[in-house]
């Protein structure tokens, strides 16, 4: 992945987080906040180093938090672990099907809110949770399972414009060409 | 699948938010303060895209219509300047009284406005951030509210901004007092995480006679809050334990989705 790409994936984080605080997005219409940082997490495990899913995950949890009243270095370890699951397996997964990305998307955005909620209540905080709170983290799937396919046609547009290829040498010699005739 | 250096960066990021989260609670107030601080160019950004299109509006409103508005307030407050001299003339008296039956002095509260600059992006906390901190004077524990009623508390403060906790937050209990014949005290609690125009009021007495429509105010017990600010207004109730105690669902004064401005009440 060019260094360009890796600036963008952060950029996009920092923007991601002020924009989920700042912006009221789906919050007025289905009464939840759509987390995007699981979602291009998904992108930096499938393309960017091992460095790129830790350096996400730190600056990205660290952001979230501080703009929450989570207790600062706790969504961390959410986002980490999902970018390490899928890191290890990419080999495996067609990354260019959107189908494969809807998935990814949704699976991640589902996993990450209830291993930050394990941890919430582990450290023994009180948090607004009842039934409705499963409306909202469906309505984060959704979210997370659009916005996957987004990230996705968005950075890989970005690489294309912006990134240089490493022009490939043809094997093809004039000295070397075979003369036919007579 | 699972190789050494893959164990050893999760080793690495665990033992990172590990240290995070044991660190003092000062030390986690400067790395947010710093963290938070990041975000202030972007937060001035679109403060000044928000007030553009106010700002056009003001520029092309008629001189006429201007000067008519500018007419209505003159005369509105003229009529505040009266109702606050006879409000000041009945502080007096009630000073006064209160000396002769020797009663507390009650100390007064002022007001410094401060407006909603973020939400919290996570769904399961209630709090948003005002953009007055401890440079203006904020402390923790302050109450929050507006012309409708009861908005929140204090939670944390920094320098130039602080986090309120809002009225429905697990976090944000309130004593509060029905208007009613017996003035039931109970307390604000969690609330619903969808409709964030509903709290719960819990720990009424079992024989509280509740009716749709009955005004919910602060108690003024606690501490935090001074007695009398509106909450809301009962819209149902129920018995819970075998008649043991008595819930109430209030719909709050204060539509807590659509905040903008706020007041922070000081000693």
């Amino acid at each position: 992945m060019s260094n360009q790409n890796t600036f963008m994936i952060y950029a996009a984080a920092y923007l991601t987080v002020f924009g989920q605080a700042k912006l009221p997005g789906l919050r007025d219409w289905f009464g939840a906040q759509v987390d995007l940082l699981p979602a291009l997490m998904v992108y930096t495990a499938m393309y960017a180093s091992l460095l790129n899913i830790a350096g996400l995950a730190l600056l990205g949890g660290l952001w979230f938090d501080s703009l929450s009243a989570n207790p600062l270095g706790i969504s961390i370890l959410p986002l980490f672990l999902v970018g390490l699951a899928i890191f290890t397996q990419r080999d495996l997964i067609l990354r260019d099907l959107a189908f494969a990305q809807i998935i990814l998307g949704a699976a991640t955005t589902a996993i990450v809110p209830l291993i930050t909620l394990l941890l919430l209540l582990s450290t023994g905080r009180q948090l607004l949770l009842d039934w409705g709170s499963l409306w909202q983290w469906l309505v984060m799937i959704a979210g997370g399972a659009v916005a996957t396919p987004v990230f996705f046609a968005l950075f890989n547009w970005f690489d294309h414009a912006f990134g240089y290829k490493i022009r490939t040498e043809s094997s093809f010699r004039p000295d070397r060409e075979i003369r036919r005739g007579r | 699948m699972f190789k050494q250096k893959h164990f050893l960066a999760l080793g690495a990021v665990t033992l990172a938010a590990l240290l995070l989260l044991s660190l003092p609670p000062r030390v986690i107030a400067r790395l947010k303060l710093a963290l938070g601080s990041l975000f202030l160019p972007l937060s001035s950004l679109a403060t000044t895209a928000e007030q553009l299109p106010a700002d056009v509006a003001d520029n092309l409103l008629p001189r006429r219509e201007l000067l008519q508005e500018i007419a209505r307030l003159q005369r509105e407050n003229q009529e505040l300047k009266v109702r606050a001299l006879q409000t000041a003339s009945m502080v007096t008296e009630n000073e006064q009284l209160r000396d002769q039956l020797r009663w507390q002095r009650q100390v007064g509260w002022k007001i410094k406005l401060a407006n909603v600059v973020m939400r919290d992006p996570a769904n399961w906390w209630r709090t948003v951030e005002i953009d007055l901190g401890s440079n203006q004077g904020v402390t923790n524990n302050l109450p929050v509210l507006t012309a409708d009623g009861l908005v929140g508390r204090i939670a944390a403060v920094w320098p130039t901004h602080s986090q309120v906790v809002l009225i429905g937050d697990p976090n944000c209990r309130v004593s509060a007092l029905i208007d009613n014949p017996a003035h039931d005290v109970g307390v604000v609690n969690a609330a619903s995480t969808l409709d964030n125009t509903l709290a719960n009021l819990t720990y009424l007495s079992g024989t509280a006679v509740l009716k749709p429509g009955q005004a919910v105010v602060t108690s003024g017990l606690g501490g935090v809050f001074p007695k009398g600010i509106p909450i809301g207004r009962i819209v149902d109730s129920r018995e819970e334990e075998f008649g043991l105690y008595t819930e109430a669902r209030v719909k709050l004064g204060v539509n807590l989705g659509t905040l903008e401005q706020v007041s922070v009440l000081f000693r």
